[in-house]
């Protein structure tokens, strides 16, 4: 990675690592009696680490040809590598604890792998680290495709990718230590927070620099959604991430908001993250990736363009859907819900615009497992936004709310729709990135797509189970007028569903696995690319472009 | 015009950002700003006290080990939850809470009213290992609560901050932090006398983990989960909250389900 | 006029409900603006043109 940079850049590179390592011995040293001070030194440990493999290497031959004709892919490729380490990460946290849950013992009794720090290690891992690095990295590759133009820098896409990775490790390693802000989805600290922003405005420089390059008159929708996802989410963390320090030298610090404003700003971000997050940016995915590999056309581009600014405008309304019958002002509790379920109209336009592109073509469905996996993520996503919409209506979230209904529902959407269109354009992506003929096995692609469908499925339906049953139980009367069930009545009646939500999410991860093995050997040992297909051209599904079917 | 405006801005990628933060900000604005205005949004009532410095501590304790994640602090306005738990919360109660610790999933009980429920000994063993006092218990130990002891003298700081962001403690109240904090902890000295005058005789002093010569996390822990749902009692008051219940459908449907 | 709680709900309930028919209307008009057509079919297909370069 270092040979496609000039040597001044490589000069840059170290410039900029010695800057963050001074800004992190900054901390480290005031801090050095709080956990904030072990950060520090994690910093400047990793900054040494990477300026002594750049150093010896400052020398190496600089790159002879004109790199404004070719597109700049080495990030994207570091990009995938994360996203795969992440998802194994992230995943195997998961199960762990959701065994947690079943067999609390689990835990072995030490601070840093009890429930509640590991919980935050989960979500972290798997949204910022799996979903943030896959985000980025196929941004980075749609942009450049779509808009006919090389990433507008060669020192800023690397320093997006590891301070991106910096702010996840941080995060990670600090709920071990304790520190969080325990604000729910935006547990890092104030300095990791600070971290964040640099790199975001960044990335949102780079992303409008390369769009300003392009050679063509418009900008393609799915770099619209990017934008959105990068635009708004650095709104929401900013707002929702305000805090007062205690000191400088220490990792905590008093959130600006109190109480119930805490609240409706936290799940306004909270909700919106799914929305510019997991939604907006895996669209982006899905507008580009699913045409590539089905070579056809989206089916209705003007139905893309209604969605997005259906999906930007709606969105912001719905956060306090997750305040229902609490003390938040009740008017504000009835427009989220009111948006909520007129949010179903986009949501189902982008997933509907999905299964029709695949009309006349499903018997490449069936015979291609990359395909596969973005078409059930289409279907996944019209399924959890409807259920979405559906428990956002008051009667129904008196039931849900505070239940694994719940949680059954993030995953329907996390492992349904943000994973499996993940992992389908990441197959589609990687070929053509290491120029690859194909994947290294179809096979384990199935056997990949068959183990995520399984273990979503089991997953699910436990949760649908347990959030049901359990929410049913809370509110069960005996014929005296008390409540029928003590509350740990409800949570024996948990266990099965515990235990096989942990198997469906252990399916899950072993697929991730035998995806990143398929992958790994793709890179190693795939057949490269003849010729004829053009490098870098995205290998259709099937040899025969169909267009007019 | 529209068609006109919008090739415009899409030739130019920024007016296209500027686009998207209008169409995204509206609802954020719309549901965030009026609830500013506090004193319509946040009933006022007298008798709501300030966290203790101990208390803050426990705070600060449950916040670290991320309890959020399995247990709610919000009570709604439905019968069974107020038969559950007590009554249903009012946004007074965590005015002063930074950040609010509603939660989102019950995997063990609420919290918001758990203050005064168990002793603080069934806390403390409890904490060591909740199947020692639940056996069907799922929850984690925390055996090293009572094993560390608590930062006092930082807590002055954590005062100032709070301070700083409006919560109304007095100067006197952050000069003093530790010698509360170990006050607290110790029943029948001079600085637990000392505490109570400034923060209030229904303040709870007790020896909570049952060790008087040292002040540990799990002091605090206890001390801030005695608290819960007892720093005011506009809850339990009819006419203190003349705006709620906050939703007379609701509190129909509620009638309702507990007619069912 | 001042900044009261009663002002700023009436305020968000009235104009955000003319904001988002406005907006709606906006986009419509662009979506369906006949002139736009070309366009669009042709960033539809823009995605298999020849890419393995700038």
């Amino acid at each position: 990675m270092v040979a496609g940079l000039t040597r001044a850049e490589r000069q840059s590179c170290l410039f900029l690592l010695t800057l963050v390592g001074l800004g992190a011995l900054l901390v480290a040293v005031p801090g050095r009696w709080d956990p904030i001070g072990v950060h520090g030194l994690l910093v400047i440990l990793l900054c040494a680490a990477t300026a002594a493999y750049i150093l010896p290497r400052l020398d190496l031959p600089e790159p002879v040809e004109d790199r404004s004709l070719s597109y700049y892919d080495d990030p994207i490729k570091a990009g995938i590598a994360l996203t795969m380490i992440w998802a194994i990460f992230g995943m195997f946290v998961g199960v762990w604890v959701a065994a947690q849950l079943a067999w609390p013992a689990l835990n072995f009794d030490m601070a840093w792998s009890s429930f509640g720090r590991l919980r935050p290690a989960h979500t972290t891992g798997v949204i910022f680290g799996f979903g943030g690095n896959a985000l980025i990295a196929t941004s980075f590759h749609v942009v450049q495709r779509t808009s006919r133009a090389r990433l507008a820098g060669h020192v800023s896409p690397w320093f997006v990718i590891f301070g991106y990775n910096l702010f996840c490790i941080m995060a990670v390693t600090g709920y071990g230590m304790g520190i969080t802000q325990s604000k729910e989805y935006a547990e890092p600290e104030w300095y990791a927070d600070i971290w964040l922003v640099i790199v975001w405005v960044t990335y949102f420089v780079l992303f409008l620099r390369t769009l300003a390059r392009r050679k063509e008159p418009h900008i393609y929708v799915a770099n619209w959604y990017y934008l959105a996802f990068i635009v708004v989410v650095a709104i929401l963390h900013i707002v929702n991430n305000l805090a007062l320090p205690v000191s400088l030298a220490g990792a905590k610090s008093y959130t600006i908001w109190p109480g119930v404003q805490d609240a409706m700003v936290q799940w306004w971000y909270g909700h919106n993250a799914v929305a510019f997050f997991l939604t907006a940016g895996f669209l982006a995915m899905m507008y580009y990736y699913l045409p590539k590999r089905a070579n056809r056309p989206i089916f209705s581009y003007r139905l893309s363009i209604l969605s997005f600014w259906g999906i930007t405008f709606f969105y912001m309304w719905a956060g306090s859907h997750h305040l229902h019958y609490t003390a938040l002002p009740h008017w504000v509790q009835t427009l989220g819900m009111t948006f909520s379920v007129m949010l179903l109209v986009p949501s189902w336009a982008s997933a509907g615009n999905a299964l029709m592109t695949l009309r006349g073509a499903w018997h490449k469905v069936r015979d291609d497992a990359t395909l596969r996996f973005m078409v059930v993520a289409a279907i996944f996503y019209g399924l959890s936004t409807f259920e979405g919409s559906f428990m956002a209506v008051r009667a129904v979230n008196s039931l849900s709310h505070y239940t694994d209904w719940t949680v059954g529902h993030v995953h329907a959407g996390a492992l349904g729709w943000v994973a499996l269109i993940t992992f389908g354009s990441i197959y589609t992506l990687v070929p053509a990135l290491w120029k690859r003929e194909r994947m290294y096995s179809n096979g384990l692609i199935e056997v990949h797509f068959w183990l995520a469908l399984t273990g979503t499925l089991i997953y699910v339906f436990a949760m649908w189970n347990s959030g049901i049953i359990q929410g049913l139980m809370w509110r069960t009367y005996t014929e005296s007028d008390t409540l029928a069930y003590s509350f740990v009545d409800t949570l024996v009646a948990m266990y099965p569903y515990y235990i096989a939500r942990t198997i469906g999410g252990l399916l899950f991860l072993i697929g991730a696995i035998v995806g990143s093995y398929n992958i790994w050997m793709t890179v190693r040992r795939g057949i490269p690319v003849q010729e004829k297909l053009g490098e870098g051209e995205l290998a259709p599904a099937g040899a025969v472009p169909s267009p007019a079917e | 015009m529209a068609e006109f405006f919008h090739r415009k801005v899409e030739r130019n990628a920024i007016g296209f950002v500027l686009l998207i933060i209008a169409a995204a900000s509206v609802g954020g604005i719309v549901e965030i700003a009026p609830l500013f205005t506090i004193d319509e949004t946040v009933e006022t009532v007298p008798d709501m006290r300030v966290y203790t410095p101990l208390e803050l501590a426990g705070r600060n304790i449950y916040i670290r080990e991320g309890c959020y994640a399995c247990h709610s602090q919000m009570i709604r306005t439905l019968a069974d939850e107020v038969d559950r738990y007590g009554p249903y919360s009012l946004a007074v109660e965590s005015q002063y809470d930074r950040p609010m610790q509603w939660g989102s999933k019950r995997t063990g009980p609420d919290l918001a009213r758990i203050g005064g429920k168990y002793s603080d000994v069934w806390h403390a063993m409890h904490m060591n290992n909740p199947r020692d006092v639940v056996p069907e218990s799922n929850m984690p130990a925390y055996p090293w609560l009572a094993r560390t002891q608590v930062d006092a003298s930082s807590l002055s700081a954590h005062l100032t901050a709070q301070q700083a962001l409006g919560v109304p403690y007095t100067d006197e109240m952050v000069a003093d932090a530790t010698r509360d904090t170990l006050g607290q902890a110790t029943p029948d000295s001079d600085n637990a006398y000392a505490m109570a005058e400034r923060y209030g005789e229904d303040t709870q002093i007790s020896a909570f983990d049952g060790v008087t010569t040292s002040v540990t996390e799990l002091d605090a822990l206890i001390a801030y989960l005695q608290v819960l749902g007892q720093l005011t009692d506009a809850a339990y008051i009819d006419t203190a909250a003349p705006e709620l219940p906050s939703d007379p459908a609701a509190a129909g449907a509620a009638v309702d389900q507990a007619e069912e | 006029m001042s900044f009261d709680y009663d002002t700023l709900t009436a305020f968000a309930k009235s104009w955000g409900l003319f904001y988002l028919l406005a907006m709606t209307a906006a986009v419509l008009v662009y979506t369906f603006w006949p002139r736009n057509r070309k366009k669009f079919d042709a960033a539809k297909t823009s995605v298999f043109r020849e890419e393995d370069r700038p």
